[in-house]
């Protein structure tokens, strides 16, 4: 199908050229420009498969390399209009950074062609059918970026990425254990080892595939795709490279890499309750549900304590990140149609509402020139369009209605009522906690007296204000396609539809 | 029972328990370029490992695989390594580990925690596959371990590579190997993972002066 080829043909050519090109001036509108251009192609691509249904390559007998299905189109346009948004946002501040010399133009090549081939592999994990592939994309997206946290090569940035790519490194090597042992269980059910890793065979064959094997994989592949979803205690490399890093690449890591990599684990929890539910008299079918409600409490307890304690902006939002993913990772572990419907709507929710802070946050950090949040200070009336920014986009990440994040988190809640009354208490707490923890840093920066001789800077609030609008109308009313759209892959990921 | 299997199976099982043996190798190691040359010789062992499957299974798209380490694991890496670690001046330069007999007594208790967890799976209880998939694991493990208790930058990329070799060996043990388009990817991610490696040898000494990579800890979460 063109459309999947366009979606990822886009950015690698980009990606090729600007490696070429990226010192020229030009590089940021080329690389505007594609992101778009992939925007409209994966625009194009959500349309045919809402239209046609489940779409696998090929027209032929047996599966083929790609598979899109309701779960991932609506993940791959979401990565593309926040890839587009976020280097509409870019194009200015790399400009604004390479003028105030923090920055030289081999730097910005290494960006933007970085920039480029991070979407590609995203896109990549997220079409591809093959497991293993969906690894080598997983692995390649942390190659991709890894030497972005370390652009601006201080101490703390090369430090963040060690961290980042060690860290990163060995989880995904678990990862790769469990898809090994995914594998070992496959091949004794599908016979062509070619097709053996396949996602769609292994789906259908996954009642026959042995519980042990799936079980000890599903360990492996949690705590491997778990270290970049960012669940606590594998955390520890996400706040420092997101506070280091450039301010766009903090949007695309905390909006698009911890959805994709909470897309692997999903997928790999299909199969592993099924093959688990098909031999229930053995195992316990709800061993996968449980361990990632365990990591997502956890993870959401944790990072909204972490949030009272830090100085850094974006090493709070960073942790605001890790708190939200864990709450997924918490609605997916629950299980349920309900449940998965809020996982998966908070997902986008999340994206949206994250990538448009981290525009915000590089604003303001560019206004006070530092992103120590003591320094902050006075944004309102500096610049308004800023400071509004920030107060309502943290109004809407913690929760406050009529937003979609509020949507999302009170189906989350109702689902968790019905299904564990007792862990509402937890999940209550932990948001009132978060709360606390956001407004009481962001209320002084947004409000506080204003510093001597601080001055507005070239912002561009589109972005954000084109997606806390979308958050607003998911709040408010979801649109009837996107509602069904979703149903559609809680019928696939919880085996009960909800509508 | 041992002398009851195949001559080849024989042979693949020692082959096996010499790579576990490099692992140990180079978890006590202190100097760098020893720890490069046990690193190629484990690299070695894996890749005639993988000839060996490949000659007693008739899978022979193995023999690729195995061509893919031998050039990968045993030749480029270990050379790009030991121009580095030339151009650093740091060959002479000792590694220590800070406790080692505990380390290694953590080692073996890993190992036999590996034994334990392949130990319920029925599809292994007839064949050689259950020791190769516990060593593999085991050898998984003791990377990671060594990634633990280094601090010099250079050793935890050795530990971090000798990790992949033991998945590679985990692929090759259990299943003789993934479909070649996976392990192609692979190993381009593992290439380009050392590319990058080298850059950062350069960015660190050059930040701190040092390859020593437990003086990071500029980040780390410390009182307000």
């Amino acid at each position: 199908m063109i459309a999947l080829q366009l979606t990822l043909g886009i950015p690698l050519l980009a990606a090729i050229l600007l490696a070429l090109f990226g010192q020229r001036p030009w590089a940021g509108s080329l690389n505007l420009w594609a992101a778009i251009a992939g925007f409209v192609a994966s625009a194009w691509l959500a349309w045919a498969v809402l239209h046609h249904g489940a779409f696998d390559g090929n027209s032929g007998g047996g599966a083929s390399q790609f598979y899109i299905d309701s779960f991932n189109v609506y993940l791959i346009a979401l990565t593309a209009f926040v890839g587009a948004t976020t280097a509409l946002f870019s194009r200015p501040y790399m400009a604004q950074e390479e003028t105030a010399g923090r920055l030289s133009a081999r730097r910005l090549r290494l960006y933007h062609a970085s920039y480029q081939g991070f979407l590609f592999t995203l896109q990549l994990a997220l079409s591809t059918n093959n497991l293993g592939v969906l690894w080598v994309a997983m692995e390649g997206a942390t190659l991709a970026t890894v030497l972005l946290v370390s652009l601006y090569r201080t101490p703390e940035a090369i430090e963040a990425a060690w961290k980042y790519f060690i860290v990163c490194g060995v989880g995904i090597a678990l990862a790769l254990f469990g898809t090994v042992l995914v594998y070992f269980a496959a091949a004794q059910v599908i016979p062509d080892p070619e097709q053996a890793l396949l996602w769609s065979e292994l789906a259908r064959h996954s009642a026959e595939l042995k519980p042990v094997v799936m079980a000890i994989a599903f360990v492996f592949l949690l705590v491997g795709y778990g270290t970049k979803v960012g669940l606590v205690p594998m955390h520890t490399w996400l706040p420092d490279a997101h506070s280091e890093g450039p301010t766009p690449m903090s949007a695309v890591l905390s909006g698009l890499l911890l959805n994709v990599a909470l897309y692997a684990v999903v997928r790999v929890k299909i199969l592993t309750d099924g093959a688990l539910a098909a031999h229930a008299e053995v195992h316990d079918p709800h061993l996968p549900g449980y361990l990632m409600m365990g990591f997502g409490l956890l993870s959401f307890i944790v990072a909204g304590l972490f949030l009272h304690r830090q100085r850094d902006i974006k090493r709070l939002f960073s942790y605001s990140s890790i708190e939200h993913m864990g709450l997924m990772t918490f609605a997916f572990g629950l299980g349920g149609p309900l449940a998965t419907f809020a996982g998966l709507l908070h997902m986008t929710v999340h994206s949206l509402t994250k990538s448009a802070i981290f525009i915000t946050v590089g604003h303001a950090s560019h206004i006070a020139g530092t992103q120590g949040m003591e320094q902050i200070r006075g944004l309102i009336r500096t610049q308004p369009a800023v400071g509004w920014g920030l107060l309502i986009g943290t109004a809407v990440i913690a929760g406050f209605p009529p937003f979609g994040v509020f949507v999302s988190e009170f189906l989350l809640l109702s689902a968790t009522m019905a299904a564990q009354p007792w862990l509402t208490l937890p999940l209550l707490v932990g948001l009132a906690v978060a709360f606390a923890g956001l407004f009481r840093h962001v209320q002084p920066m947004v409000y506080g007296d204003l510093p001597e001789g601080q001055g507005a800077v070239r912002a561009n609030m589109w972005p954000v204000a084109i997606q806390l609008a979308l958050v607003l109308w998911l709040g408010l009313a979801i649109p009837a396609f996107l509602a069904r759209w979703f149903d559609q892959a809680t019928l696939l990921i919880s085996g009960e539809s909800l509508l | 029972m041992l002398t009851q299997l195949p001559l080849y199976q024989q042979a693949i099982l020692t082959l096996a328990a010499m790579i576990l043996f490099t692992s140990f190798a180079l978890l006590a190691q202190q100097r760098v370029l020893a720890m490069i040359h046990v690193f190629a010789w484990q690299g070695l062992l894996v890749a005639v490992t993988t000839a060996m499957v490949a000659y007693d299974s008739g899978a022979h798209h193995l023999y690729f695989s195995a061509a893919l380490t031998l050039g990968l694991k045993v030749l480029l890496i270990p050379w790009l390594l030991h121009r580095l670690v030339h151009r650093l001046g740091i060959h002479r330069q000792p590694h220590t580990v800070a406790h080692p007999a505990v380390v290694l007594m953590a080692a073996a208790a890993l190992v036999i925690f590996a034994y334990y967890v392949t130990l319920p799976i029925h599809q292994l209880a007839h064949s050689i596959t259950r020791n190769t998939v516990a060593i593999s694991m085991a050898v998984v493990l003791l990377g990671l371990l060594m990634l633990i208790t280094r601090n010099k930058a250079v050793s935890q990329v050795i530990g971090f590579m000798s990790l992949e070799n033991g998945l590679f060996f985990a692929a090759v043990a259990a299943t003789h190997g993934m479909p070649m388009v996976v392990e192609l990817g692979v190993a381009f991610d593992v290439l380009v993972a050392m590319v990058i490696f080298g850059v950062f040898f350069f960015h660190i000494r050059d930040s701190i002066d040092s390859l020593d990579v437990g003086q990071l800890n500029r980040l780390a979460e410390r009182e307000p």
